[in-house]
């Protein structure tokens, strides 16, 4: 079986009808096989989108989509707690757990482990698969030479993200409202105003951060679509897109077309430059480098 | 309340029973804990020594197996806890699920704490690793209000043990890749956040400038003293404007509201800084020492003078404990 495409959980503080047309036009448009919905970042956005949450999944079900319910990253509160329960309790969908405590209420039952938990090792997923895992999607910083061996005790299916900006951290402090002199609990939502993130530079000007309400995210965007074929060579099934505001109907057909052979690296990588014009493409994580570099050589196959 | 004190060094070790630990945490030489900096820890004779100094002064000691096992490498840590258990610590401090469930099974009798690098925030979790691998004391991340710990501390089978002192991160603990996004290594699995080998200094137009993997992290004016470019203490600039965006280089002081964490229900504090110097640790235990013992009186303002001047920039904070913080 070929790889699979999977859409992550958009990160960003969309408003609903962007994020409702957005997901519309996936389902109809997209080739992307999974497609993971829900807020991870920050509780407080979630009830904006939660109106139009029903008629997407059912929109991307009848487009044949697998549907995942993405959990929050980092709870704290008594309401983020219960809601973290319900979700797990749900018997309709699937769901990712990207928090210890919800992947505890999901045992006994198929489920998909988040990039948001520490899986650094085959005996790390190995535990959770025997609570029912299916799939973990690895956290973003790990390196073909960890990868490799996880893939090979093939104890559950393995998802790398590979396009987008990739998730560095996560706080229980706000930053874009601590960059706006708010807190936390008047925020007044100025994450929306920042749809790919706020980008974060150094004193002398350097752009190496973006910020997303608790998050930090990196600068660059993950590329890894000259790398796809020997991840998948280790036994990597599903490769995951961070939805950014590109084209990600476009960019997920040229994800695809890679993967099925029709264009070669170079190709995908020219469609993908003409895409995201403003990008600036990364891949150094996966080869063991300073996530922000860009390796051009190919990936060691770690044999 | 325990008092729980950071030994880099056996000479950092004997200050901080000197000082009045109860108990000292320690790592070894290498990369299976949080702390591995150049000329710090523990060799495992040098722990055995330690272990022999701590139990002649009825004090307890902690070993820190606190990153997350590299796969392919596993066996560096495996062995690790398999010492630990031989030297008969008083507990291994683990934070990876692989290495729990390996010591769980492995080492049936050897205590474990859950390392503030599991970034375990919430009952459900923490009853998770309390009931898969028999966890018996949690290091509370430093995300949660104190109301939020007196709220949670009911609701767990285990004992929980919180900073009281030290370096604070503003990110969520163990779960944060900024300084492996710049310089390549993982804190989570080589132990060493910002770490040194990539720091650099130089004068620039009368500044000296403090860089990260060459990335600008902060600029002193000559007459402040040049801090540590830990990234995410660092100015940067957003929105056009340049700021301590995620934190300030500041420590978390803890001194004003012990009242407050022992009410909270927390069993043990937590002096941080296993990098730091035997000053520092007879200082800040030794003030914590008397704080504990001694609470109201004379002794408590000249206390928490001392803290001040041994805080990072001579700034503290509450930090998440205080909801404003957020």
């Amino acid at each position: 079986m070929t790889a699979r495409l999977s859409l992550g959980p958009v990160f960003f503080h969309w408003d609903a009808a962007t994020l409702r047309d957005f997901y519309f036009r996936i389902a109809d448009e997209a080739p992307f096989d999974i497609v993971h919905v829900g807020e991870v970042v920050c509780s407080k956005r979630a009830p904006f989108f939660a109106p139009h949450l029903g008629e997407v999944i059912e929109r991307l079900k009848s487009a044949g989509k697998t549907v995942v319910l993405s959990s929050l990253a980092l709870v704290t509160s008594e309401r983020e707690r219960r809601e973290a329960r319900e979700l797990a309790a749900q018997e309709e969908l699937l769901v990712e757990g990207n928090d210890v405590g919800i992947l505890a209420a999901l045992e006994g039952k198929p489920h998909v482990v988040g990039p948001f938990v520490n899986v650094y090792n085959a005996a790390t997923l190995g535990y959770f698969a025997r609570r029912g895992a299916i799939r973990a999607c690895l956290p973003a910083e790990l390196p073909a030479r960890s990868i490799a061996p996880i893939a090979k005790e093939a104890l559950a299916e393995l998802e790398v993200i590979a396009w987008g900006r990739l998730p560095l951290a996560i706080s229980a402090r706000c930053f874009h409202a601590r960059a706006h002199r708010l807190h936390k609990d008047g925020c007044q939502f100025v994450c929306a105003r920042d749809p790919e993130g706020m980008v974060v530079r150094t004193l002398e000007g350097e752009p190496f951060l973006a910020v997303n309400g608790l998050q930090t995210l990196s600068y660059t965007w993950c590329n890894l679509v000259c790398e796809l074929g020997t991840l998948r060579g280790f036994g990597v099934g599903v490769f995951r897109l961070v939805p950014m505001r590109a084209d990600m109907v476009a960019v997920a057909e040229t994800f695809r077309a890679t993967l099925d052979g029709r264009i070669a690296g170079a190709e995908a990588m020219a469609r993908l430059e003409k895409l995201a014009p403003e990008a600036v493409f990364a891949n150094g994580f996966v080869h063991g480098r300073d996530g922000r570099a860009f390796v051009e050589a190919a990936l060691g196959t770690y044999e | 309340m325990e008092l729980v004190c950071p030994a880099g060094t056996p000479a950092a070790l004997r200050t901080a029973i000197e000082a009045g630990a109860d108990t000292v945490y320690v790592g070894f030489r290498d990369e299976t804990n949080a702390r591995n900096f150049p000329g710090l820890n523990f060799s495992r004779d040098e722990l055995a020594a330690g272990l022999a100094h701590v139990r002649r002064h009825g004090r307890k000691l902690y070993l820190a197996v606190n990153t997350f096992a590299r796969a392919g490498d596993e066996a560096i840590w495996h062995r690790a806890i398999d010492d630990a258990a031989a030297l008969g610590v008083d507990a291994v401090i683990l934070s990876d699920i692989g290495l729990l469930d390996y010591a769980a099974r492995r080492h049936p009798r050897l205590r474990l704490h859950l390392s503030v690098q599991a970034a375990a925030s919430h009952a459900d979790a923490i009853r998770f690793y309390h009931e898969a691998f028999g966890v018996r004391r949690v290091v509370l991340p430093r995300v949660l209000t104190v109301p939020d710990i007196a709220a949670l501390t009911p609701q767990i089978p285990v004992e929980t043990e919180v900073f009281a002192f030290g370096g604070m991160c503003p990110m969520a603990e163990g779960r944060c890749s900024l300084s492996s996004y710049l310089t390549g290594q993982s804190p989570n699995t080589v132990g060493a956040c910002s770490p040194a080998s990539h720091v650099s200094y130089s004068e620039e137009n009368g500044e000296t400038v403090s860089r990260l993997a060459g990335s600008v992290i902060n600029r002193f004016p000559a007459d402040e003293p040049a801090g540590y470019p830990t990234l995410c203490k660092g100015r940067f600039v957003a929105g056009g404007e340049a700021s301590y965006l995620f934190e300030e280089p500041t420590s978390l002081n803890t001194a004003a509201i012990l009242p407050e964490l022992r009410a909270a229900g927390v069993a043990a504090l937590k002096i941080e800084g296993r990098q730091r110097g035997r000053a520092y640790v007879r200082s800040v235990v030794g003030a914590f020492r008397r704080l504990l013992d001694g609470e109201a009186g004379a002794a408590r303002e000249a206390d928490v003078a001392e803290l001040r001047q041994m805080a990072e920039g001579q700034r503290e904070t509450a930090g998440a404990y205080q909801r404003r913080w957020r």
